[in-house]
C-alpha cells in the first residue's frame, strides 16, 4: 500500500524512538522492525532513514556509537536517550489524541471501500 | 538484533569468493557514486553500505541472484538525489561550500558576472579611497577614522548582490553605519601628545571595524542573521578570508618588493607612485578579490584552518603554562598597568578564535576524542592565566581609579571570560559524554552579537562618559 509521505514523515520519529526504546539496534535492523510491525505495508524509502537518525542524534534524542557487526564490517548502533524517552512520550500523547478523533470520525463516516481507499 | 544478519554476504564471500566478485565490484562502484555527493560524508556511505549489504544478503537469501539483490537494494535506497537533498538538509555546514558554488544560472557566465561586479566594487572601493586620501592631506587621523567606512561598504554590497538581501535589511544596516560615521567624525575628541589621537577617539577607530564587520555578519547570512548555522558560515567566512589575505599581502608584498628594487637601481623612486596609487587601490582590492575567493573556491583553503588550528592549540597551551608560572613565580604583580590587560585581551582572543575554527571545522557528530580534551585544556589554562592578571589589574585600578582604555580593556576580558567560562563548562560536558556537541556550537554563534553591542557601547558612549580626553 502506497502511504503518503507526510503521513511517513511524520510517524518516522517515533517508531524509530519506540523501536529503539526497544533496546539499542542498528539502521538496516530498524528498518526491518518497521517491515515486521507494518506488516510490510509500510515501506520507508531505505536511504532516508540516515538523515532521521542523524537528526535524532543532533537533537540528543539518540546516542551513536561505532561499532563492528559479525562479519567485521564498521556499524553504527543507536540507543535511545533520556531526553529521547521524553519526546517518545509526549509523541506518544500525541497520536493517542490524534489517532482517538481519528477513530470516532472512522466510526461516523460509513466505510465504504471505495471512500476508504481515497483517504488512505 | 545481529543474529538476524548471520547469513550477510561477509561469511558467503570467504567460502564462494569467485561469485562474489560482481557484487563487490558493483557495491564498490555504488561506493564511488554516492560518495560524490558532496553532502554524504564518507562515515554515512559506511554506515548506508552496512545497510545495503544486510539487504543484499537477506534477498539472496530468499533466493535471489547477487545482481538482482543489489538492484533491488540500491532500488529501496531510494533516489540519490532525493536521499542526498536530505542528508544536506540535516548537514548544512558540510554543504556551505557547494551552496556558493551552484550559481543561479550555471556555466560560465555567472562565475564571469561575479568576478566583473568584484572588480568594479574594489575599484569602487579604491577611487573613495582615493579621494579620501587626497581630501584628507595633512590630516591622517580623518583617513584613518574613515577607512574603513570608505572600504566595508563595497564588500556589503558584494554580498547584498550576491544574496539578494531584502532592502529594508540594507537600508537599516546603511542607517546605522551612517549614524556610526556621524558619531566617530562628529563628536568633540580632544587630541592626544604629538598628533596621536586621545583616549577616547583611539579606542572609537579601534572598535568601529569589530561593530561594521558583524554588521556585515547580517548582510553575509543574506539577513538570515538568526540562523546559527548562518552566523557559523561568516565565522568560516572570516577565517579563510584571514587566511587568503595573508597570503595574498605575502605575494603582495614580494612583487612591490621587487619592483621597489629594480626601480631603484635605474634612480627611479616608486615611493610615490606606490603610496599614492597603488596602496588605495591594492588594498580593498586584496580585501574583495579574497572575499570573493573565499566565496568561490573555499574549499581549497578549508582544510588549512581545522590543521592550523590542531598545530596552534598545543602551543598555545604550552605558552599558557609558561605565562602561567612566571606570572605567579615573579609575583606578586606590581608594574601591571593596562598593556598587561590588553595582553590578557589578545591572549584570549587568540583561544577563542582557536576555538571557534577548530569547532567550525569538526564534524559534530564525531565523538569527543583526544583533541577536545585538549580545547578543553587550551581554554581552562587561558581562565587560569586571565585570573592572575585581572586580580593583579582589579586591585591596580581601585588604587589609581579607571581611565578610558582600562574599562574599554577590562570590559573586552570580562566579555570574553564568560564566551570562555561558559563555553570550557559546556565542553567539560561533552568531553564526559553527557552532552551533545550541537550545544557548544550553539553558544558560539548565539554570543557572537555581544561583541558587536560592546564595540558599539565602546565607540557611542565611552566619548561622552569620559569627556572626549
Amino acid at each position: 500500500m502506497h502511504i503518503d509521505k507526510d503521513l511517513v514523515a511524520a510517524s518516522a520519529t517515533p517508531l524509530v524512538l519506540g523501536i529503539l526504546a526497544d533496546g539499542e539496534s542498528y539502521g538496516y535492523a530498524i528498518l526491518k522492525r518497521v517491515n515486521e510491525l507494518s506488516g510490510g505495508r509500510m515501506e520507508w524509502t531505505d536511504g532516508m532513514l540516515y538523515p532521521l537518525l542523524h537528526r535524532l542524534e543532533r537533537l540528543e534524542y539518540v546516542k551513536a556509537t561505532w561499532g563492528t557487526s559479525d562479519v567485521g564490517r564498521r556499524r553504527k548502533h543507536y540507543a535511545i536517550t533520556a531526553s529521547g524517552k521524553e519526546a517518545l512520550a509526549e509523541r506518544r500523547q500525541q497520536w493517542a489524541v490524534v489517532s482517538d478523533a481519528l477513530k470516532q470520525v472512522w466510526q461516523d463516516v460509513q466505510p465504504g471501500p471505495a471512500v476508504a481507499e481515497g483517504w488512505a | 538484533m545481529s543474529e538476524q544478519n548471520a547469513n550477510d554476504a561477509g561469511p558467503a564471500q570467504q567460502t564462494e569468493p569467485a561469485e562474489h566478485v560482481v557484487l563487490e565490484e558493483q557495491i564498490d562502484l555504488w561506493r564511488g557514486y554516492v560518495q560524490r555527493r558532496r553532502a554524504i560524508s564518507a562515515a554515512d556511505v559506511d554506515e548506508m553500505e552496512d545497510h545495503l549489504r544486510g539487504q543484499v544478503s537477506d534477498l539472496t537469501a530468499s533466493g535471489l541472484e547477487d545482481e538482482e539483490a543489489f538492484l533491488v537494494a540500491v532500488k529501496r535506497m531510494g533516489n540519490l538525489d532525493e536521499v542526498s537533498r536530505e542528508f544536506a538538509r540535516e548537514h548544512s555546514d558540510r554543504l556551505w561550500k557547494q551552496l556558493v558554488l551552484v550559481p543561479e544560472d550555471p556555466g560560465d557566465g555567472g562565475r564571469w558576472r561575479e568576478l566583473a561586479v568584484v572588480l568594479a566594487l574594489a575599484v569602487g572601493a579604491g577611487i573613495v579611497l582615493k579621494v579620501l586620501l587626497a581630501a584628507t592631506t595633512g590630516n591622517e587621523l580623518v583617513l584613518v577614522r574613515n577607512a574603513v567606512f570608505a572600504v566595508l561598504p563595497f564588500l556589503a554590497g558584494y554580498f547584498v548582490w550576491k544574496r539578494h538581501v531584502p532592502w529594508r535589511v540594507s537600508a537599516l544596516l546603511v542607517a546605522v553605519t551612517t549614524a556610526l560615521a556621524l558619531v566617530v567624525n562628529l563628536y568633540p575628541f580632544e587630541p592626544g601628545e604629538f598628533d596621536a589621537p586621545g583616549m577616547t577617539e583611539f579606542l572609537a577607530i579601534t572598535h568601529t571595524p569589530v561593530v561594521l564587520w558583524l554588521l556585515l555578519g547580517v548582510v553575509y547570512a543574506g539577513g538570515a542573521w538568526r540562523s546559527s548555522a548562518r552566523r557559523m558560515d561568516f565565522v568560516r567566512f572570516t577565517g579563510e578570508l584571514i587566511i587568503y589575505l595573508a597570503l595574498i599581502a605575502l605575494g603582495g608584498g614580494l612583487l612591490i618588493g621587487l619592483t621597489f628594487g629594480s626601480l631603484s637601481l635605474v634612480g627611479v623612486d616608486f615611493e610615490p607612485f606606490l603610496g599614492d596609487w597603488l596602496l588605495p587601490f591594492a588594498l580593498p582590492g586584496a580585501l574583495l578579490v579574497g572575499a570573493w575567493l573565499v566565496e568561490a573556491k573555499k574549499n581549497v583553503v578549508e582544510n588549512i584552518a581545522p590543521v592550523l588550528t590542531r598545530v596552534f592549540t598545543p602551543l598555545t597551551i604550552v605558552m599558557l603554562v609558561a605565562i602561567f608560572v612566571v606570572l605567579l613565580v615573579n609575583g606578586p604583580l606590581t608594574a601591571v598597568d593596562r598593556d598587561l590587560l590588553i595582553l590578557m585581551d589578545a591572549i584570549l582572543v587568540l583561544v577563542l578564535f582557536l576555538l571557534l575554527y577548530s569547532i567550525s571545522a569538526r564534524d559534530p557528530l564525531a565523538p569527543p576524542g583526544i583533541f577536545d580534551w585538549l580545547q578543553l585544556v587550551l581554554v581552562g589554562a587561558a581562565l587560569a592565566v586571565d585570573a592572575v592578571a585581572l586580580t593583579a589589574m582589579l586591585t591596580r585600578i581601585a588604587e589609581f581609579g579607571f581611565t578610558a582604555n582600562k574599562v574599554a580593556a577590562l570590559g573586552l576580558n570580562l566579555v570574553l571570560l564568560v564566551h570562555l567560562a561558559w563555553a570550557a563548562w559546556l565542553a567539560t560536558g561533552f568531553v564526559r559524554g553527557q552532552r551533545a556537541f550541537g550545544a557548544i556550537e550553539r553558544w558560539q554563534t548565539q554570543y557572537l552579537p555581544v561583541y558587536a553591542v560592546w564595540a558599539a557601547i565602546v565607540v557611542v558612549t565611552f566619548g561622552p562618559i569620559f569627556g572626549f580626553a
